[in-house]
C-alpha cells in the first residue's frame, strides 16, 4: 500500500527551491491537523534518529512554532516556523529558520520560506511542499548540516550491525 | 568505509578485514554502489572497489540525502495518519 503513494522530490537550482509533493492514506483534514498541531508535529516533524519538542506553538498569522530537533544524545536544535498566511484547509505560508532556546533566530543560518499547500485525491490527501532558499549557498549549508547528523546515523548503524555480525 | 577510501580493496580482503562473513560485505558494496559510490576495477579475475570520494561531495548527493530526509519524515506521518484513523 506504501508504494502506491505518490511522493515526488523536485529540486530547481535555479530557483534555490525544494518542491516535494506526497499523498497520504488520509482525508485532508487529518493531514491538516497533524501539520498544524504542536502536540502531533511531535510525533513525526523530526525525521529519525532524531525527536520533535515543542516549546510553544501559536499557529495564527504572525504567530510562530518554536519547536527543537533531539539527536540521539540528546541535544537540542532549535527552529522556529513563523507563519505568514494560513487558509485552512487549503494552504499556509511561513519562515523556517534556526534558533536558540528562547527563539531568537540565528542570522548567520539561513532561512528558508515554506508554502505548504492541501488537496485532495479521490479519498487521500496531497501536501505540496515548497521550500525557497535565498541562494544556492544557502540550500547546500542547510543540506551539509542535515547530512552530517544523517551520515554520522548511518555509520553509527553500521558499527552496530557490524557489532553484531561479530557475536 | 574508511578502508576502500584509502585505498581499492577485493570483498575478500574487506572481509577478512573486518572479520566479517563474505555475504555481509557484499551486502554493504552492493549498497554503496546502488548510491553510485564505488569504482570497481577489474585486475585479472579480482575486482576491486574504491569510493569515488569525488562524487560523494557532489551536491546530488547531498540533495540525496535530503530527499531521504523528507521520505523518513513523511513514513512517520503515515505512521501516525494510519494510527489517527484507526482511533476513530
Amino acid at each position: 500500500m506504501k508504494s502506491a503513494l505518490q511522493f515526488d522530490f523536485l529540486v530547481d537550482k535555479d530557483k534555490n527551491t525544494i518542491t516535494v509533493k506526497r499523498e497520504f492514506a488520509a482525508n485532508r483534514q487529518l493531514v491538516w491537523d497533524c501539520y498544524t498541531k504542536s502536540e502531533l508535529l511531535d510525533r513525526w516533524f523530526a525525521p529519525k534518529p532524531f525527536t520533535t519538542k515543542t516549546k510553544s506553538m501559536d499557529f495564527s498569522e504572525g504567530g510562530h512554532w518554536l519547536y527543537a530537533m533531539v539527536d540521539p544524545e540528546g541535544t537540542e536544535h532549535w527552529g522556529r516556523m513563523d507563519y505568514v498566511t494560513i487558509r485552512p484547509i487549503d494552504n499556509y505560508t511561513a519562515l523556517d529558520g534556526f534558533c536558540d532556546e528562547t527563539g531568537e533566530l540565528n542570522e548567520d543560518l539561513p532561512r528558508a520560506n515554506w508554502e505548504v499547500s492541501f488537496s485532495d485525491v479521490s479519498d487521500h490527501a496531497l501536501v505540496r511542499t515548497v521550500v525557497t532558499y535565498n541562494s544556492l549557498q544557502d540550500l547546500k549549508t542547510v543540506i551539509q548540516m542535515g547530512m552530517e547528523e544523517g551520515l554520522k546515523s548511518t555509520l553509527e548503524r553500521l558499527d552496530e550491525l557490524l557489532a553484531s555480525l561479530r557475536k | 568505509m574508511v578502508l576502500i577510501a584509502a585505498q581499492a580493496m577485493t570483498p575478500n580482503a574487506l572481509a577478512d578485514h573486518f572479520d566479517i562473513s563474505r555475504q555481509a560485505t557484499s551486502k554493504h558494496i552492493r549498497i554503496l554502489n546502488e548510491c553510485g559510490l564505488l569504482e570497481r576495477e577489474k585486475t585479472g579475475r579480482e575486482i576491486h572497489y574504491q569510493l569515488k570520494l569525488d562524487k560523494m561531495r557532489e551536491v546530488d548527493l547531498w540533495l540525496e540525502q535530503f530527499r531521504k530526509l523528507w521520505e523518513t519524515r513523511y513514513q512517520q506521518l503515515d505512521a501516525l495518519l494510519a494510527n489517527l484513523n484507526k482511533g476513530k
